[in-house]
């Protein structure tokens, strides 16, 4: 999928330059009132931005295909499962994995707002969180996919999950055929943050497969 | 409410457009605004479905207007101002209220990771048995609440099957309006998509719902 000529601008452009300043004065005065310390807003993006992501999810769903044990226990527990990792926490305290198989394709959104499972994906992109993939992904969730180059053959059946409550999905997507002699941590890392929400399958550039 | 922020199914919002290689921020700003929300609720003085409604307030258009972080800005500072963490002079000057108390001590870098990894329980233990069972079809009630609710509009009238229990749940039309959590029990809901969409959709596709009690009815 070519999405570098569009980067950011469909998202930012409307951005006023002045909420570097309102956001800096809105800081300013919680730090005054006592009410914030900054080292912990520090600690909280640095979190996000370095060790909470989507590498997290990978090795869940890397651990699902070498081992049978684990994936069921994925799948009757994934709150469970996940946390076996020491994965957990806020935005994932309810986890729910769905497994795609040859007959069946699983794609999550909130329609909402932005509900996103945190400790095994990290932050949502923006275009989870945009109007576009919120609104069509219940109503035209193959279209969705085409904008994403998957084409879900029409004998396999797509579930779209709407995370309107407090469980938060996680897609378990299928092993790519030809990944036989890779090991556990080789498979983690063919595992992208765009198939475990199912808006693309897992790939092994040597076998060939379309994305 | 019928609000903007309730898409499932709206048109003509053109593609879903991914950037490669996205930063989790783009902005510094986003970053702080970020943080700051996290920091500012462990105060307890709001909880997560007051945040969702505070977001869920913003008028249409503006809603649309905005970037994802600039809601949360908006959303911080009106619950700062209604729930008198800040008041509206000290957020119009920038400058805390002569006189005005220092705060419980802040959220310190230190309690972070506890904090994340603990997360925060919406599933209550409750005494009452579920009114539904896996395989019994539902009609998503047709309801139009003002206040916040989680039945999106795409689904309200529709017929679905019961496809398993998820525990009991803080309700969230009464809990973001601090009227009590009211727990009750929370049933993924199977609908097909010709169900919700007519004869355009596939007649193999389904959206699975997460419902409260509260929005379903018997068929």
């Amino acid at each position: 999928m070519d999405h570098e000529s569009h980067h950011h601008h469909h998202a930012h452009q409307e951005v006023p330059s002045d909420l570097t300043l309102r956001v800096k004065a809105l800081e300013s005065l919680l730090v005054e009132k006592g009410l914030v310390d900054t080292a912990a807003l520090d600690a909280l993006i640095d979190t996000y931005e370095h060790k909470v992501g989507p590498r997290n999810g990978a090795r869940v769903v890397a651990r699902a295909w070498v081992d049978p044990a684990y994936k069921a226990r994925l799948l009757a527990d994934a709150t469970a499962a996940i946390g076996e990792f020491g994965f957990s926490g806020r935005q994932g305290e309810h986890m729910v994995v769905v497994e795609n198989t040859p007959q069946v394709h699983n794609m999550i959104v909130c329609t909402l707002c932005s509900c996103y499972p945190w400790p095994v994906l990290g932050l949502p992109p923006v275009w989870y969180k945009s109007a576009p993939y919120r609104s069509r992904a219940v109503i035209d969730p193959r279209g969705v996919l085409r904008d994403f180059g998957l084409e879900v053959p029409e004998n396999v059946e797509v579930r779209v999950w709407d995370s309107t409550a407090e469980v938060r999905y996680l897609v378990l997507p299928e092993r790519p055929v030809g990944t036989d002699h890779l090991s556990e941590e080789e498979l983690a890392a063919l595992v992208t943050r765009d198939a475990m929400v199912g808006v693309a399958n897992v790939v092994y550039p040597k076998s060939g497969e379309a994305a | 409410m019928n609000g903007v922020h309730d898409m499932g199914g709206m048109q003509g919002t053109g593609p879903v457009q991914a950037e490669n290689s996205e930063p989790v921020f783009h902005e510094r700003w986003e970053a702080r605004t970020f943080a700051l929300n996290v920091a500012m609720g462990t105060f307890g003085k709001w909880n997560i479905d007051a945040g969702r409604h505070e977001i869920e307030l913003i008028p249409a258009a503006e809603y649309l207007r905005m970037s994802y972080y600039e809601k949360w800005l908006e959303r911080l500072v009106g619950l700062l101002a209604k729930t008198g963490l800040v008041s509206r002079a000290e957020l119009d000057s920038g400058r805390p209220d002569a006189g005005s108390a220092k705060a419980t001590p802040p959220l310190s870098a230190d309690r972070v990771p506890a904090l994340l990894a603990a997360g925060s329980l919406a599933s209550r233990p409750i005494e009452s048995p579920a009114r539904f069972q896996v395989g019994q079809r539902v009609r998503a009630r047709n309801i139009h609440p003002l206040g916040h609710t989680r039945l999106p509009r795409y689904a309200r009238g529709k017929v679905g099957t019961i496809d398993c229990l998820r525990g009991a749940y803080v309700f969230p039309d009464s809990n973001a309006h601090f009227w009590g959590e009211q727990p009750q029990h929370v049933y993924s809901v199977r609908f097909p998509a010709r169900e919700l969409w007519g004869e355009q959709a596939s007649a193999r596709d389904a959206v699975y719902i997460d419902m409260w009690d509260d929005y379903l009815e018997p068929v």
